[in-house]
């Protein structure tokens, strides 16, 4: 399985994918990021792309990935799924405020990457679960919800952690959501002030 | 108008013969020309006017804008003939003739092939075709499956059941590929089509099991429900019993494939349902179906042609639990077996019960068993016809090896990663695809998926297997170069467009440089699919490959430092092409705007990763074009820019 090194929240590792800083511990507050651009980068990391001094010549590049990258290797989530049944899981309830059913998302699926993209891929699955007119939208201070285009209705995505708190959905490291989080709610926007405030960035 | 055809019903879905209708049922009055200049065909697939078309249209309506009544002989004559074209490409060519071909051609089309949903109007395609008895229908571009298009896109299946209800009355078949379509979409089937008799849907979404039961419910003659690798996203307590719903009396049933249906379903409707369709021959369960079901199943139906084995587990019933043997004598009454799959859970210990049907076997997908090369060697060993084999690289080199030495006759290879990420271990390499090359000779096409690869192997493959028309290697990890000389993969892939002279389709990996595509572009003159990821240096790699694969259709590109004029490079061929697609490279808003200004009949959609931005000078991450005769979709979404 894939070495994962323990990563600082901020990901910025992505952006340049080869630099020692990237794997390095460092101490840092979840949530605080270094900068808004290299979050902007971190979807489809691609080293070639970003350090142009590195990628015009034929020298191979180091084979160690700072991140994963979406959709390479090539497989379909259909033939994923179908393999990744007898792998580890974790299967969450998502309710819906609103919605009479429950889904459930499997954690696992979405490891691997860096924090900010397993977080849009998670909610991208939100959507497609759940109502085609929801449309997941990450507000400029990284704020992420789900609005349905009918009725305008604005989700929060939270979840319950080991303490049974609910929690918004977003603010610490990918890994340690999986851990903690038990089950998850799209809460309607209204109902959500009371929740614990995001740390200050 | 045309003179009622003679009566040839044919019990073979594919390809159509005529099928005997009073002309006066809705039969289409072949005066009422369409207003559309035929040149383009961009509805069609594999159009070879789009290759000589370079715009020319030709004008068919005859001298002075009055036309001659047609000649009513010729034209029965000429729909006589041309019932016999059944191939999209010549049928294009044949409508290219003058004008009462293109009539005639139009009334005798059976098939309609749609490459892409979004290149013609469903009221256009309608109005050209009136004889339609079956619809093959493409949405979204491949890369979809990969999780790169995001949701909501588009490919709605609504609109073109809207058209086809009304002008098709006699549908009998359909089939969907990457499109969304909704249960009460899948009610109109039955609805507008009481003839209907195949549904296929491949990589679809948007419908659930209250569809399939209205479909096998309503669809009284249904021969064929195909649902290949579709999403199902059903709670367990949603689901519907389906099966229950096909009619109680014989059914038509040829074929039932729900393997992606991978939720419980009501056993003994199957059984019953089984035992009451004769016709049977293709049956591929999900895998809530264990051993003990399956024996009850083929017991059910000796004829089948094709079986889809479910978990291939044992789960004790009420019936205990079956022996090696017993099941081995089940497959040994199973004596048309020729193409086996499924084993989705599989007991490595029942698998020698297959060895009765082994020598038969033309087909075998093993791509969800995880199995090792002591499990599966031995199966091998006596599947000495085999022609096309799936499996998981975890049978490694040495169980790749067995295969060539035994299936001499393959003509369709897929390795697939049992860990699809980059830095897993990876068990098949350089070594196992050598082998192939050597054991296989016939092969014609080939998916590959590894960690180590070398030159040598691959230059190899290309000189052993010359009849190779498919040709994906997936090295995982990006920017890998040989493992042995660390040199790129750039004599590798050349070596395959030299000396591969029927190859079609290519998916290239690993560490490439420009040199790699300027082979490409020199030797691939027949490439019609091309899938390029994290390769290339500079933008001469796209004008080496736009400039010298005159067949190119499908552009598939992703992280790779192409920027706009790389882009601009494909100008003069984007009307040759079903569709061009990048994502993650070096684009910006202002080249492909310019693209878009240059090119009307092109809709060039882009995607970007934060819409807020608006500058001409900030990249685009996802680029889609296509040409179209529609113009601009008007079903896009907020994410989606139409330029």
């Amino acid at each position: 399985m894939s070495v994962e090194t323990e990563r600082s929240s901020t990901e910025s590792s992505a952006a340049s994918g080869l630099d020692f800083e990237d794997t390095a511990l460092t101490l840092r507050l979840p949530g605080s990021s270094s900068s808004d651009t290299d979050r902007k980068r971190a979807s489809t990391s691609d080293p070639s792309c970003r350090s142009p001094s590195a990628a015009a010549s034929d020298s191979p590049p180091s084979p160690k990935y700072a991140a994963r990258v979406v959709g390479w290797p090539p497989v379909r989530s259909y033939r994923k799924n179908a393999l990744a049944t007898a792998a580890a899981s974790k299967f969450v309830k998502v309710a819906v405020d609103g919605a009479p059913y429950l889904r459930k998302v499997d954690l696992t699926a979405y490891a691997g990457y860096t924090s900010s993209t397993s977080y849009d891929q998670l909610l991208a699955a939100l959507q497609d679960k759940f109502f085609s007119h929801l449309t997941f939208r990450k507000l400029g201070n990284q704020e992420m919800k789900l609005v349905d285009t009918v009725s305008g209705t604005e989700y929060v995505p939270t979840y319950e952690d080991k303490d049974g708190d609910w929690m918004l959905v977003g603010d610490v490291p990918w890994r340690m959501f999986v851990e903690t989080c038990q089950r998850l709610r799209l809460m309607k926007s209204s109902e959500a002030v009371n929740l614990a405030p995001r740390a200050a960035r | 108008m045309s003179t009622p055809r003679s009566s040839a019903s044919s019990p073979d879905p594919i390809p159509h013969k005529s099928v005997t209708l009073a002309p006066s049922l809705g039969m289409r009055d072949p005066e009422e020309d369409s207003d559309s200049t035929p040149s383009r065909m961009s509805e069609d697939d594999d159009c070879s006017g789009g290759g000589g078309g370079g715009g020319w249209t030709p004008d068919l309506r005859g001298g002075g804008g009055r036309w001659a009544p047609p000649d009513q002989v010729l034209e029965i004559v000429l729909e006589s003939v041309l019932e016999f074209l059944t191939a999209a490409r010549d049928r294009n060519a044949a409508s290219l003739v003058c004008r009462s071909w293109y009539r005639a051609e139009a009334q005798t089309r059976r098939e309609l092939f749609i490459g892409n949903c979004y290149a013609v109007s469903p009221r256009r395609a309608v109005e050209r075709f009136g004889g339609v008895r079956a619809v093959v229908l493409k949405g979204k571009p491949r890369f979809a499956d990969f999780s790169l298009v995001p949701h909501g896109w588009g490919a709605y299946v609504s609109p073109w059941f809207a058209a086809l209800g009304p002008a098709y009355p006699r549908l009998e078949r359909i089939c969907l590929k990457r499109m969304t379509v909704s249960d009460d979409e899948l009610a109109l089937i039955p609805r507008s089509f009481p003839l209907f008799k195949e549904l296929s849907l491949v990589c679809c979404d948007g419908f659930s099991t209250r569809g399939l039961a209205i479909i096998a419910e309503g669809c009284r003659h249904l021969r064929v429900l195909d649902l290949t690798e579709d999403y199902f996203h059903e709670e367990e307590n949603e689901v519907v019993d389906w099966i229950s719903k096909f009619p109680e009396s014989n059914t038509s049933l040829e074929s039932l494939v729900f393997d992606c249906v991978s939720v419980p379903f009501n056993f003994e409707a199957l059984e019953a349902l089984v035992a009451r369709s004769p016709a049977l021959r293709r049956l591929r369960v999900n895998d809530h179906v264990s051993i003990e079901q399956l024996r009850c199943l083929m017991a059910r139906a000796p004829r089948l042609t094709h079986l889809g084995t479910g978990s291939f587990r044992s789960e004790p019933g009420s019936g205990g639990t079956s022996s090696v043997s017993e099941l081995a004598t089940s497959f040994a009454a199973s004596r048309s077996l020729v193409c086996l799959s499924g084993f989705l859970d599989v007991n490595a210990e029942y698998l020698p019960a297959i060895y009765p049907v082994c020598a038969n076997l033309t087909s075998l997908n093993f791509s969800f068993a995880s199995l090792t090369a002591e499990e599966i060697i031995p199966v091998i060993n006596h599947c000495v016809s085999l022609r096309t084999f799936w499996v998981l690289d975890t049978v490694g080199d040495e169980g790749l090896r067995a295969v060539a030495e035994t299936c001499s006759d393959l003509r369709e290879l897929r390795v697939f990663p049992l860990d699809a990420t980059e830095d897993s271990e990876g068990s098949v390499s350089d070594i196992g695809l050598q082998a192939i090359s050597e054991g296989c000779r016939k092969l014609e096409s080939i998916l590959y998926f590894c960690q180590r690869m070398t030159n040598a192997a691959v230059i190899a493959m290309s000189e052993n297997c010359p009849n190779l028309v498919v040709f994906r290697l997936c090295i995982m990890g990006r920017h890998r170069p040989d493992r042995i000389t660390g040199e790129p993969m750039d004599e590798g892939f050349g070596a395959i467009v030299m000396n591969c002279k029927k190859l079609t389709r290519l998916s290239v990996s690993g560490l490439l440089t420009d040199k790699a595509f300027a082979y490409i572009g020199k030797y691939g003159k027949l490439i019609k699919t091309l899938s390029i990821a994290f390769a290339g240096n500079s933008d001469m790699s796209l004008q080496h490959v736009f400039e010298g694969c005159t067949r190119l259709q499908k552009l598939e590109v992703r992280d790779s430092p192409f920027g706009d004029k790389g882009l601009l490079s494909g100008m003069n061929y984007f009307y040759n092409m079903r569709f061009f697609w990048m994502n993650s490279c070096r684009l910006t808003a202002k080249g492909c705007r310019d693209v878009a200004q240059q090119m009307p009949n092109l809709v060039v959609e882009v995607m970007k990763e934060h819409p807020e931005d608006e500058g001409e000078t900030d990249t685009v991450d996802k680029l889609y074009l296509y040409r179209s005769l529609a113009g601009p979709r008007n079903d896009a979404p907020s994410f989606v820019n139409i330029l």
